[in-house]
């Protein structure tokens, strides 16, 4: 599929391992990888996009600004979109990655970004992969890019979900299994019965951790569902089916089974450090804070799961809970639905779309020696703002309970 | 570029992530290089940015630049004058990175070099000799366009001086 992708906007046939020159349908920065984009073009004399729709840049990592060198750096962000017309999405319009997924990403396009999570697009059937601010700024410029056409590792899923089990416990889990540098370069490609059930919103959990091993991009073969979801965000006529062909060579193949999958977690602080919920929950490991949200899990899907936990509780008085929704769409969706009330009345401090403290910079730094359990993509040592902190990864259900009792917690006990 | 390199070994381990290189809460200094540069490495070794020298070498281990797209990482690499890593494996976002912006990365079987050892590497031939043990490495030879990217200086001078992406 990626090779498909690929050939299609290098206007040729490709095989994996060679090196090509592609077409960009859509190429986006954010406010932390953005400025250093638009000082490359400055220096390079390119202060210019290939094309103004599809050229974007997000305000998310540090929104609302919290102080002023970051301000500075939004404002960059600010004159560059008024001097070439490129899409600036505002402080609270939410994540990047939500926001592609909800507004511009489709089947069979070519997507670069300067976030290594812009392999979450590819649940749509998008070639979608994370790269540095000067190849994006090039490719803002220009409209292409130069790429190494990767392999592909094939990821068959069968089963069913028990009660309590998510989309984040089965890439977790993968994780796990094949290790943080398990993908190196290869594009990860999902498919198989429990797939073909998933939601989309699921789906995105899935190749948004594609990155986290290793993989240049994560993909899946659209469907109905995705059809469905395109419609759904107003883009139904950008629907098309790509997948890979039956002869199509795959350099490593694996199958998991989701029947017997319990509720997983990261443990510091790397992400293929996994653990079942039961080994997790024996080990009564005290929690100061839980992250709900980021592009990994902050969608209605996840804050639904979480409220439904979190309904009728209170939040440790031990514990704090920070809910952030991954955009404003997701946001009013949350409120129609009531599912803000809903936290806020169990406790939970509710903050507006965006990164939030995944980033490590503001709305809930962690202290020294404090412990976190979120469920956000990554827990490296100083991710979220202090070495001498320690970042747990679990799924939405898990950090409800987990907020609710103050340690580690299975969520199958509330479900 | 140098197709010589000389220096003085800082060894790390495996799993050296860009949180590590260059960390998150130093998020306001992305706009000020030099200034976030004196905080590299800083999260695996908190006396790294005091100790390094212009010319030295990183050697680490597995998955060495796992995780955020942030060139920032391997720029304050450079900044503080290192010239060149050495890993057993490299994530591919910071791989790609690191030669866009010029700074030479070697795959290797690191686990015989030391830290404080001295190397001399020949970037073309991918010879790393380790000049404290006498013994000789070889490398992964770097693909021909990264080293073409490395020769003109990285991805924007080859760009300038080709007037496109020349990849064949």
């Amino acid at each position: 599929m990626a090779e498909k992708i690929i050939g299609e906007h290098a206007g040729k046939d490709v095989k994996a391992g060679e090196i090509v020159v592609a077409k960009v349908d859509v190429a986006m920065v954010q406010d932390g990888t953005g400025p250093l984009s638009v000082q490359v073009l400055k220096d390079m004399n390119l202060e210019k996009v290939f094309d103004k729709k599809n050229t974007v840049l997000f305000l998310d990592h540090a929104t609302p600004s919290p102080r002023k060198e970051l301000s500075n750096a939004h404002k960059i962000l600010r004159e560059f979109a008024d001097k070439t017309g490129a899409y600036l999405s505002d402080v609270g319009e939410g994540i990047c990655h939500q926001r592609l997924v909800e507004s511009w990403a489709s089947p069979g396009q070519l997507i670069v970004g300067a976030d290594s999570h812009t392999c979450t697009s590819g649940a749509l059937g998008a070639f979608a992969t994370g790269m540095g601010s000067t190849d994006v700024a090039i490719a803002f410029a220009l409209g292409k890019v130069w790429l190494r056409v990767p392999e592909t590792h094939r990821f068959y899923i069968e089963g069913d979900f028990p009660k309590g089990v998510y989309s984040k416990d089965l890439i977790l889990h993968i994780i796990g299994t094949i290790g943080a540098d398990g993908a190196t370069y290869k594009s990860m490609e999902f498919y198989g019965p429990t797939i073909d059930k998933m939601s989309m919103e699921s789906r995105f959990t899935i190749t948004n951790m594609a990155i986290e091993a290793g993989g240049k991009t994560g993909m899946i073969a659209p469907d109905e569902t995705t059809k469905k979801y395109l419609e759904e965000m107003g883009r139904g006529e950008k629907y098309r089916e790509i997948k890979s062909d039956d002869d199509a060579i795959f350099e490593k193949e694996y199958e998991f089974d989701v029947n017997e999958l319990e509720p997983t977690v990261s443990f510091p602080h790397t992400v293929d450090n996994t653990r079942t919920i039961s080994e997790a929950k024996k080990m009564n490991i005290r929690i100061d804070q839980v992250y709900i949200g980021t592009c990994t899990n902050g969608r209605i899907e996840d804050l639904r799961v979480a409220a439904k936990i979190i309904d009728g509780n209170r939040v440790n008085k031990k514990t704090r809970l920070i809910v952030i929704p991954a955009s404003r769409r997701v946001y009013i969706q949350a409120l129609k639905e009531g599912l803000i009330e809903k936290f806020v009345e169990a406790g939970a401090a509710v903050e507006s779309p965006g990164c939030g403290p995944c980033v490590g910079i503001h709305k809930g730094v962690l202290a020294d020696g404090e412990r976190v359990l979120s469920t956000q993509n990554r827990n490296f040592k100083g991710r979220m703002g202090n070495p001498n902190a320690e970042i747990y990864l679990g799924s939405p259900a898990t950090a409800a309970a987990t907020a609710i009792e103050g340690k580690i917690a299975d969520p199958r006990d509330y479900l | 570029m140098d197709r010589i390199i000389r220096g003085r070994v800082w060894k790390f381990g495996d799993n050296i992530s860009t949180d590590h290189i260059a960390p998150g809460r130093y998020f306001h200094l992305r706009t000020n290089l030099p200034e976030l540069a004196k905080h590299v490495l800083e999260d695996a070794d908190p006396d790294f940015p005091k100790k390094v020298k212009p010319g030295d070498i990183i050697v680490a281990g597995n998955n060495f630049g796992l995780g955020s797209s942030r060139e920032h990482a391997p720029r304050i690499i450079k900044l503080a004058g290192v010239s060149c890593v050495i890993a057993k494996s490299f994530a591919r976002i910071f791989y790609r990175n690191a030669f866009n912006i010029g700074l030479p990365l070697l795959t290797a079987d690191t686990d015989k070099i030391d830290e404080g050892d001295e190397l001399e590497i020949d970037l073309e031939k991918g010879l790393i000799k380790d000049l404290t043990k006498g013994i000789e490495l070889q490398s992964t030879p770097i693909p021909p366009f990264m080293m073409r990217l490395l020769e003109d200086g990285g991805i924007v001078e080859h760009i300038k001086k080709h007037g496109d992406f020349k990849v064949d």
